[in-house]
């Protein structure tokens, strides 16, 4: 069985506006959960550079999740790097409003809903 | 040796990614958690992408370029692979690492070492701070083009206004996302919303309106605004000969609109002088009429 979703996970290591302890019980949680996880440490700088990386990070069969922070920057920032986001099948999880509580019971959840959905198939 | 089931390889060809992959997948054992979260935060915080790599789920492909694979294997492993694993992808080198009992830094260390090795520019050099513009809300209507003085703006071929020159902005300045009357531009690494991608609401937008308008009373624009307080000060200097009265009223000025537009000290020290902002304006302004006339046809 492989997980039924993709997780990407940006640490926004160059500025201080997402709270310092949300992303590191995020990224500590992550690596201690058993989930095979990309992680980046700044799409902001990803997005500036049009990073070589950033078409192979959103593309996927599954499901994508990404943590970062606000929607609406996201979208934007990957659109920049002219890496449009696909219009379906990408979620994005907002460290700088959302504890990392409610943000790993989203990516728990939604991996638990989609097994238990593969396995009723 | 066994072959180590690491991201698989995708079209179309590109160059210069740089991933460190840290293995628990088949072949190899789990890190302990503290080594782990040492060595991943680590890597991050030293501008490295990173995949955990476990059996049972997906990372994103690599479709060329330079990975690093660090992990606990059960078998050898050659010190480097040369791959193409795929027809339509470019050439991957992976350089596997055994980790043992090395720390987390000495790790770090090793990746550094093959970074530099691949002459690929040290990440994090830049505080990445620029305008994302959001296209559900832009009506290019190029006020930030005109408004702009260090060419971070310009017009792709379809004469819709873009970012072009990101690395040109000056740090912590969002002057521009002010005089937006749409609420367009963005500062992802902004302290307050929206600018900072937050939902825009119905009072956003009125209050950036008012914004706008504020700028108006300074006198139609802000550089009009700077012009014209330089010359009341440059009458008052040449009257009174007072440099120190001169200066402070011109900081004055320059606190009253930095407060008004959040934007900081250090941008208006970096300001051109008065005739080179005067140039600057009116060919940004001229640039920007001319792609706005050219809608219009």
């Amino acid at each position: 069985m492989t997980l039924p979703l993709r997780v990407l996970y940006c640490h926004c290591t160059y500025a201080n506006v997402v709270p310092k302890a949300v992303k590191e019980e995020v990224l500590r949680q992550l690596a201690e959960s058993g989930i095979p996880f990309d992680a980046v440490p700044d799409l902001c700088e990803l997005s500036a550079r049009k990073d070589p990386s950033l078409p192979d990070l959103i593309s996927s069969d599954e499901p994508l999740k990404i943590v970062a922070c606000y929607p609406r920057a996201v979208k934007w920032l990957f659109s920049a790097a002219n890496t449009p986001l696909p219009a379906d099948g990408v979620a994005i999880l907002n460290m700088r409003t959302d504890t990392a509580e409610a943000i790993m019971a989203q990516l728990r959840g939604e991996m638990e809903t989609s097994t238990s959905e593969e396995e009723s198939e | 040796m066994s072959a180590l089931p690491l991201p698989t390889v995708a079209a179309p060809p590109t160059a210069g990614a740089f991933r460190v992959v840290l293995f628990e997948g088949t072949g190899a054992e789990p890190m302990p958690n503290a080594l782990r979260s040492e060595l991943l935060t680590g890597l991050l915080k030293s501008g490295y992408a990173t995949s955990v790599v476990r059996a049972g789920g997906n990372v994103s492909p690599m479709q060329s370029g330079t990975l690093v694979v660090l992990g606990r294997f059960t078998e050898a492993q050659p010190d480097t692979l040369d791959a193409q694993p795929d027809a339509q992808g470019g050439p991957v080198t992976v350089h596997f690492r055994t980790v043992a009992d090395q720390t987390a830094a000495e790790l770090l260390a090793q990746v550094e070492t093959l970074r530099e090795a691949t002459q690929l520019p040290k990440p994090g050099t830049w505080k990445p701070w620029f305008p994302v513009i959001d296209y559900d809300r832009c009506t290019n209507c190029m006020q930030c083009l005109s408004f702009c003085l260090f060419d971070v703006y310009g017009v792709d071929s379809e004469k819709r206004i873009q970012v072009q020159n990101q690395n040109k902005c000056k740090t912590d300045c969002p002057a521009c996302s002010r005089v937006c009357p749409e609420v367009a531009i963005l500062f992802p690494k902004y302290r307050h919303g929206p600018i900072n991608g937050d939902v825009v609401s119905d009072d956003d937008v009125r209050r950036e309106s008012m914004k706008v308008d504020i700028s108006s009373l300074l006198g139609g624009d802000i550089y009009q605004a700077l012009r014209d307080r330089s010359a009341k000060f440059k009458s008052r200097f040449s009257k009174e000969r007072d440099s120190d009265k001169a200066l402070l009223e011109r900081q004055k000025c320059l606190t009253k609109l930095g407060e008004q537009l959040d934007i900081p000290a250090e941008v208006f020290a970096s300001l051109p002088s008065l005739d080179e902002i005067k140039a600057k304006a009116e060919a940004a302004q001229a640039k920007a009429e001319a792609m706005l006339a050219g809608q219009s046809r």
